[in-house]
């Protein structure tokens, strides 16, 4: 079985979002387009829509993270559901149980979907594969493979500032070779209809896989960023490195790192990205992440309204046999 | 109809009122209201996608634009327009979403056509037509330039 076709049911209806991959710019345009909306519910005096009241998200993250989880979190309570939230290292898995048989006894509290963050690829893939027919999962982000909402919310903050991906060229500085988001982002950003993706890094933190992907490589990063639209900073995933693949955090700053001098190469108006947590003076200068082309702190509010579209879409699917009212 | 709102929104005193117009044939019709009565207040919409009561049966709807109420609701006489009244489960969502902004001083329901077949205890009190029609018949706005009201029979 191709692993996108889990994602959808037969009438080709989100049921899972585990990947960008295999998605059409239709299903990716419907959760932009979806999400736009939920931006207003940000600023209402109530935070807050009934769309999913009754329904009940279970967070399962098998690796830290309290920004992700956060806004899973509050997506899910702006939109009125029930959300536990699992933290597997206190869980009975450490006592002995299997992931399967505790993933069944949720599905006996009648949960409707679970948020799943991994350290291994492919375990969002895994856990769709064996969940009850009525339950949808959402991949958090699992082992090097995917994150897919990280990539949504990325290029839905792109849209809001550059409307015409056509038009776009993007750059994404960094460690490419640990990062999911950089993956999901290239596939969003080619589904999209982006023309020119760029990856910008030192051999070592560049992936080979990357050209096959329609990516132009850079490793001078100053001949990368001429006249890029978007530049997306990417986070030094130490704890990911088993060797030593850089000769330190300084260097890498000095050749690497987005500087005030840097970003005088790219458009004038290019905006500055980062998926967070920064490493300030590592990736990138205070007073760029700080500056007037960062949307990075807009990136974390559009996290929010992104993850109520997924999730809103996934559990929204018209069962079968039934029209909609006029 | 405007100016039996007009009428109205006098015997009540209401001076300043806010008109809001849902999405999609309301806010053509609010828009014709708005020019028409020239209160201060901008005119306002109201998507109610993420309000109605019928989500888990038939999903997500197509995408309009977003609400835009740029007045503050609270201790405010608000004219709440639509195209059609028919179940009242529309206008229950626009009200619901209309408190999550604030607490309204009152709420004027104006339509453009009220129609047989309410589900819920809601009328309208300024309505441009009231026609009795059978359940398979439907009202349809087409707009916006031009408005056009067309009945149809379902298949």
């Amino acid at each position: 079985m191709k692993r996108q076709d889990i994602q959808c049911d037969s009438q080709g209806q989100l049921r899972h979002f585990l990947t960008i991959e295999g998605h059409k710019r239709e299903t990716l345009t419907q959760i932009l387009d979806t999400a736009e909306n939920f931006i207003t519910v940000g600023n209402q005096p109530v935070k807050k829509v009934p769309l999913l009241r009754g329904k009940t998200i279970v967070n399962l993250f098998f690796e830290s993270s309290t920004r992700t989880r956060t806004t899973f979190e509050l997506a899910a309570k702006r939109l009125s559901a029930d959300v536990l939230n699992v933290n597997i290292s206190t869980s009975s898995t450490s006592k002995g149980e299997s992931l399967l048989d505790m993933l069944h006894n949720l599905e006996a509290m009648h949960c409707d979907m679970f948020v799943v963050r991994h350290e291994q690829s492919g375990a969002a893939h895994f856990i769709a594969q064996h969940v009850a027919p009525h339950i949808s999962i959402i991949n958090a982000g699992d082992g090097r493979h995917a994150h897919p909402t990280q990539a949504m919310l990325d290029v839905f903050t792109i849209r809001r500032h550059k409307p015409d991906f056509t038009a776009l060229r993007v750059a994404i500085v960094g460690d490419l070779m640990h990062s999911r988001v950089a993956r999901s982002q290239i596939h969003a950003l080619n589904t999209l209809g982006v023309p020119e993706v760029r990856a910008i890094g030192p051999c070592t933190l560049i992936p080979p896989y990357l050209q096959q992907m329609g990516v132009h490589v850079y490793n001078d990063v100053r001949e990368g960023l001429k006249d890029v639209d978007v530049v997306i900073m990417l986070r030094l995933q130490r704890e990911r490195m088993d060797g030593a693949l850089l000769p330190s955090e300084l260097e890498y700053f000095q050749t690497y790192g987005l500087t005030q001098e840097k970003l005088a190469l790219a458009k004038p108006d290019a905006i500055v990205m980062h998926p967070g947590p920064i490493n300030r003076g590592v990736e990138i200068e205070s007073s760029v992440a700080d500056g007037p082309q960062s949307v990075i702190l807009e990136q974390v509010s559009n996290g929010i309204a992104v993850r109520m579209a997924v999730m809103s879409v996934v559990l929204g699917r018209k069962p079968s046999g039934e029209e909609g009212e006029a | 109809m405007a100016g039996n709102l007009q009428s109205l929104l006098d015997s009540r005193h209401i001076s300043d009122p806010a008109i809001i117009g849902i999405h999609t044939g309301g806010a053509w019709i609010a828009e014709q209201i708005h020019q028409q009565l020239r209160p201060e207040q901008p005119l306002g919409t109201l998507n109610i996608t993420f309000y109605r009561d019928d989500f888990t049966r038939i999903g997500l709807h197509p995408q309009v634009e977003p609400s835009n109420l740029p007045f503050s609701v609270d201790d405010r006489h608000i004219v709440l327009v639509d195209d059609v009244l028919h179940t009242g489960r529309t206008i229950r969502a626009a009200m619901n979403e209309i408190f999550d902004y604030g607490r309204p001083a009152s709420i004027i329901l104006a339509v453009l056509v009220e129609r047989s077949g309410r589900e819920l205890p809601v009328c309208a009190e300024v309505a441009g037509e009231r026609l009795n029609l059978a359940a398979h018949q439907h009202v349809k706005l087409t707009g916006p330039d031009p408005l056009v009201l067309l009945i149809q029979e379902s298949k």
